[in-house]
C-alpha cells in the first residue's frame, strides 16, 4: 500500500515537472478526476464488459469442468489424444481468431464470450483434471468394495474432489479473461471499457483510457478476491486438510 | 424424497454354511516397471462364517495383495480364492475431506444408492455406540486419528457385508491410541460378529483381536504357521496366554528369541 502511494507520488511529479507530455503519460491526479467526471460513462462501459468476463468465464467453468471430468473418464485412451489439441486450441492467436468471431457473430455479445471462454477455459481444464487425478486410487478401490457404481463414486467422490481444482483454473483465468474481453472489444464493438479505451486515445483523452485501465484492473483483482472468497466459504475442507491435523 | 430405509447389518451367519473366505495355493506376481515381483506363492488360508482371522507377516510379504484378492479387486495367477462378499477398510482411514462424520460413515450406504437421509438415520444410532457422538457433523480434518479410524470402521461395517477386510488399521496410530482401538474392536467384534481378515504387522494385535493367526513368510508370501487362539474374552496383552502365543508367533516370523 505504501509501495503504491509512493510509485504514485513520483509518476505525478514526473508528469508535472514536465519529464513527459500528459497526453502521452496522463498524471495520477488526471486519472483520478477522469473517474470522477466520466463516471456514468465509465460505469455504463463497464457493466458491458463485466457481463462479457463473467459469462465468459461462467461458459469456461462449464465447457472446462465437463471436458476434464470426460478426459478424466476415459483417461487411457481418449488423453493422450485430446490433450495436445487442447494446448493446440492455446496456441491460436486470439488477435486473429476475434475478428473473425465479429465477422460471423456481428457486434454482439457471443464473439466476446467466446473469446473470454477460450482464453479462460485451458487453465481450468488443466487444474481441474489434476484435481481428479489426485484422487488417491485406493479410495476407488474403496467404492469399489462397496459395490458402487461408476456414476455414484463419479458424484459422491470425484466431482466434489475436482471442485477445488475449478476454482483455482478460474482464479488463474480471471487475468486473462479481463485481457480477452478488451481484445475482443478491440475487435469490434459498439461499448464496453476495450471500446471506450479504443475510442479515447485518437480523442487525445489520455486519462481517460487510463480510467478504463484501472477499472479492468480493479475489476480483475474484485473477480480474484471473489473467486477467494467463494473457496474460502464453499470449500473450506480445501483448505484445512491439506496441512497439519488437530490431533 | 426416497423414504427407502435401509435394512439393519446383516446378523451373523450359521456357523456350519461351506461360507466364509478360502484362499488355496495362490500365486499372484505384479509387472513393477523394473521387474516382476511376486507377492504371493502357494498362499493358502481359510476364514470360517463369523471367525476372525489375523494374518501376521513382515512388510512387504502381500498382506495387502491378500486382502484385494478377498475383495475381488484383483485375481490371482493360479489358486483358488473364493469369499463371500468383502468390505475393505483401508490402512489410511481415506475419509472424504469435505464430508462430516455421520456423511463419511454413510458413504458406503450413498455408494448402493440409499437416499442421504435415509443413509444418516441408519448411521446416527452408530455414532453413538461407536463415540462419536457429538462429533456427526465434524469434518475428517478435526477429528482425532482415533475417531478417524472409527469413522472409517463404521463405514466398511455399514457396507453391510458378511466379511471384513482389515487393513492394517491401528498401524497409523500412536501406541497409546492403537491399544486404546484395539480394546474398542474386540468389544465391537463381539457385538457384531462378522467374518473379518485382519491384516497387521502387530503380532500382539493379532493375538490380542483373533481367533487364529496365519503367520507368513517374507515374499514372496505364504501361511508358515497357523495359530489356534483359545484364550477366553477379553484379553489383555499381559495374560500369560497371549504372552505365550505372542512368543510363538514371533518364533514362527523367525523374530523369536
Amino acid at each position: 500500500m505504501v509501495l503504491l502511494l509512493v510509485l504514485l507520488g513520483i509518476w505525478e511529479l514526473y508528469v508535472d515537472l514536465g519529464g513527459v507530455d500528459p497526453l502521452i503519460l496522463a498524471p495520477p491526479h488526471a486519472i483520478a478526476s477522469a473517474l470522477f467526471t466520466d463516471r456514468s460513462l465509465l460505469w455504463s462501459n463497464f457493466l458491458v464488459t463485466a457481463q462479457e468476463v463473467f459469462f465468459g468465464i461462467l461458459l469456461a467453468a462449464v465447457a472446462g469442468f465437463a471436458c476434464a471430468v470426460a478426459l478424466h473418464l476415459s483417461s487411457r485412451t481418449l488423453r493422450p489424444a485430446v490433450y495436445p489439441l487442447l494446448v493446440a486450441s492455446q496456441t491460436i492467436p486470439i488477435v486473429i481468431l476475434a475478428p473473425l468471431l465479429v465477422l460471423w457473430f456481428g457486434f454482439t455479445i457471443f464473439p466476446k464470450l467466446i473469446v473470454v471462454a477460450l482464453v479462460s477455459f485451458f487453465s481450468i481444464v488443466v487444474t481441474t483434471l489434476d484435481a481428479l487425478s489426485a484422487i488417491d486410487r485406493d479410495l476407488l478401490k474403496l467404492m469399489r468394495t462397496f459395490d458402487s457404481s461408476r456414476l455414484r463414486t463419479l458424484r459422491h467422490v470425484e466431482l466434489p474432489a475436482a471442485l477445488p481444482g475449478l476454482l483455482t483454473g478460474a482464479k488463474i483465468a480471471v487475468v486473462v479473461a479481463v485481457i480477452g474481453a478488451v481484445l475482443a472489444e478491440q475487435a469490434g464493438a459498439d461499448s464496453g471499457l476495450g471500446y471506450l479505451f479504443e475510442q479515447s486515445i485518437p480523442q487525445l483523452l489520455t486519462a481517460r483510457a487510463y480510467a478504463a485501465v484501472v477499472m479492468l484492473s480493479l475489476f480483475a483483482i474484485s473477480l480474484f478476491a471473489l473467486l477467494t472468497l467463494v473457496e474460502r466459504l464453499a470449500l473450506p475442507w480445501a483448505h484445512t486438510s491439506r496441512g497439519d491435523r488437530h490431533e | 424424497m426416497d423414504k427407502m430405509i435401509e435394512a439393519p447389518p446383516q446378523e451373523p451367519r450359521d456357523l456350519d454354511s461351506p461360507a466364509g473366505v478360502r484362499i488355496e495355493a495362490v500365486d499372484r506376481t505384479f509387472a513393477t516397471r523394473h521387474r516382476p515381483v511376486q507377492a504371493l506363492s502357494g498362499m493358502s488360508m481359510r476364514a470360517a462364517p463369523g471367525e476372525i482371522v489375523a494374518v501376521v507377516g513382515p512388510s512387504g510379504c502381500g498382506k495387502t495383495t491378500l486382502l484385494e484378492l478377498v475383495c475381488g479387486l484383483q485375481a490371482p495367477d493360479h489358486g483358488l480364492v473364493w469369499s463371500e462378499p468383502a468390505a475393505l477398510m483401508p490402512q489410511r482411514d481415506l475419509l472424504l475431506p469435505w464430508l462430516g462424520a455421520v456423511d463419511n460413515a454413510a458413504l458406503a450406504l450413498r455408494a448402493r444408492g440409499v437416499s442421504r437421509d435415509a443413509a444418516r438415520e441408519t448411521v446416527r444410532p452408530w455414532m453413538e455406540r461407536f463415540g462419536l457422538a457429538g462429533f456427526e457433523r465434524t469434518r475428517p480434518a478435526e477429528l482425532s486419528g482415533g475417531m478417524r479410524q472409527r469413522v472409517s470402521f463404521l463405514r466398511t461395517l455399514l457396507a453391510g457385508k458378511p466379511v471384513l477386510a482389515l487393513d492394517e488399521p491401528f498401524a497409523a496410530l500412536d501406541a497409546i491410541t492403537r491399544q486404546d482401538m484395539q480394546g474398542w474392536l474386540a468389544h465391537v467384534l463381539a457385538e457384531e460378529r462378522r467374518t473379518v481378515v485382519l491384516v497387521t504387522h502387530d503380532v500382539e494385535e493379532a493375538v490380542v483381536l483373533a481367533d487364529r493367526v496365519v503367520v507368513m513368510s517374507a515374499r514372496p508370501g505364504r501361511a508358515v504357521a497357523e495359530l489356534e487362539i483359545t484364550i477366553a474374552r477379553p484379553r489383555r496383552r499381559t495374560d500369560p496366554g497371549v504372552v505365550a502365543l505372542r512368543e510363538r508367533a514371533l518364533e514362527a516370523l523367525g523374530l523369536g528369541g
